[in-house]
């Protein structure tokens, strides 16, 4: 079954707030994990590990730099999840 | 040197406690911190052990953050809590980072962190083992936490001597600050490596208790009855400095670090020698190095851990280095409380050697029904805590660890 886009960003915020702290809140669709958030890189593979276990989908390393956003990580998660 | 070395600062978590006092006082209680462990393991994999001396989990909870717990191995969980309190506890809220130092000990190192990604590996696959693992299972990994939290930019060791590993940081740490090197160094050792795994091993090579029917006395250094030790976990910290710097700042001063003595018995990769010929070594070089004679030592925390084999080479060896005067000293054998911390032993035992001096009370050694009769001349400071005298004296603390290693630290009261 697959989540709603309302429901990857709420489990996104609740993996970025179980890594770094930050409040769920925060954790809004236009923010950017480094700039923003101040996500670093081994911080941003855990949640991509965390992330891929709770969604069940894959994203290559190849793929992680290409999610500036936490939107892009909801977009690229429910697309993976459609494959 | 230019400058005495001295302890300013001292933190602790213990099977006894979150702090030193908390320790402090249930060691002069004669409590033990041996239990049957509550946990989902010992009966899954049918241990014959299933008592230790753990450190309460509430500990962690009630000082770190919990995105900071996650990404440390208890090692240095505990590793950082009690060097925060030795630092607050020398008054030291900023220091100079190009002059301030660490000199950190683990036995063991990052076993849980280890071991769980092993487990994630096999279970889950590669991909879900964290990018974290590395740096937390990795020996200097309590080192760096303490370094970073505390800025210490003037260079940070781990040393690595398996249960001789925390009395050796102490000794290096002494050398960096008499060679000039640092200001201020942060130095103990920390081990949370109470693990199926370490259980089953140590039990394999018959080194540990098996009195599963009474924890609290498993732990009975000198009895006749020992039967191994008891395995522990937590850390020591403590800071030192030069006494220049001390006093320059009026910082408080528990003792002087007199000197430190090293050896090696290159004889047996676990079973001491013997005689106890190379242990005596280090304690002398420990005195001559100190400018200590026999006489001035009323008293020694002896490294004593419950083994049968193991606690009569050290008797032997401290009865020779006090001569006529070995009545005269109070020997504790304060893991018979703590149960056996490995890598962490030495610190926590230098902390309560300096707390002895500061309030002239020598720890009592608990769970000793009868003394082996191997254990000859050593006066035990038995069941209750015992005075030692007024005046300028000395200690000294014994670490000893598979591969034969020996360390002895001396302290001066002041």
């Amino acid at each position: 079954m697959a989540f709603t886009e309302a429901e990857v960003l709420a489990g996104l915020a609740e993996i970025v707030n179980e890594e770094t702290g930050l409040a769920v809140e925060a954790v809004e669709a236009n923010k950017s994990f480094t700039d923003d958030l101040d996500i670093d890189s081994i911080s941003m593979m855990t949640i991509v590990v965390n992330a891929e276990k709770k969604f069940g989908v894959k994203i290559p390393d190849d793929d992680v730099k290409d999610l500036v956003t936490v939107q892009d990580a909801v977009d690229y998660i429910n697309k993976a999840q459609e494959a | 040197m230019t400058s005495k070395v001295v302890v300013t600062g001292i933190g602790a978590v213990t099977p006894l406690g979150a702090t030193v006092d908390a320790t402090w006082e249930a060691i002069l209680a004669g409590t033990s911190g041996v239990h049957t462990m509550d946990n989902d393991w010992s009966e899954k994999y049918g241990l014959a052990v299933d008592f230790a001396a753990q450190v309460d989990p509430q500990v962690v909870e009630d000082n770190l953050k919990r995105v900071q717990a996650k990404r440390l191995d208890p090692s240095s969980q505990f590793a950082l809590i009690s060097a925060r309190e030795a630092m607050a506890d020398a008054g030291l809220e900023e220091t100079d980072p190009e002059r301030t130092a660490v000199s950190w000990a683990t036995g063991i190192g990052g076993v849980w962190t280890l071991l769980d990604a092993w487990d994630t590996l096999q279970e889950e696959g590669p991909r879900r083992v964290m990018p974290l693992t590395v740096p937390m299972l990795m020996p200097n990994g309590p080192a760096a936490a303490i370094g970073m939290e505390f800025k210490a930019r003037a260079g940070v060791q781990t040393l690595v001597s398996a249960c001789a590993s925390s009395t050796e940081s102490l000794g290096h740490a002494y050398d960096v600050l008499a060679s000039g090197r640092a200001d201020v160094i942060i130095a103990g050792g920390s081990e949370a490596a109470i693990h199926p795994i370490t259980l089953a091993a140590f039990n394999s090579m018959q080194a540990l208790s098996r009195r599963t029917d009474s924890p609290e006395t498993a732990s009975r250094p000198y009895d006749v009855d020992r039967d191994g030790f008891v395995m522990g976990e937590g850390a020591g910290a403590l800071i030192l400095e030069t006494e220049d710097h001390a006093k320059a700042r009026g910082a408080k001063i528990y003792a002087e670090v007199a000197s430190w003595g090293i050896s090696n018995d290159a004889y047996h990769i676990t079973g001491g020698e013997p005689e106890g010929k190379h242990a005596l070594a280090a304690m002398q070089q420990a005195l001559d190095a100190g400018d200590l004679s026999a006489s001035e030592i009323k008293h020694v925390n002896a490294h004593a851990t419950s083994t049968p084999v193991g606690d009569i080479p050290e008797s032997l060896a401290i009865s020779e280095l006090l001569g006529d005067n070995v009545g005269e000293t109070l020997v504790s054998a304060t893991k018979s409380m703590t149960g056996h911390l490995l890598g962490g032993t030495g610190a926590v035992e230098a902390i309560l050697t300096v707390k002895a001096l500061q309030t002239r009370t020598a720890p009592p050694t608990i769970n000793i029904d009868e003394v082996d009769p191997k254990v000859v001349g050593i006066n035990i400071v038995r069941d209750t805590p015992a005075e030692l005298p007024s005046g300028d004296i000395a200690a000294i603390t014994n670490s000893f660890g598979f591969g034969g290693h020996n360390a002895v630290v001396a302290f001066r009261s002041v």
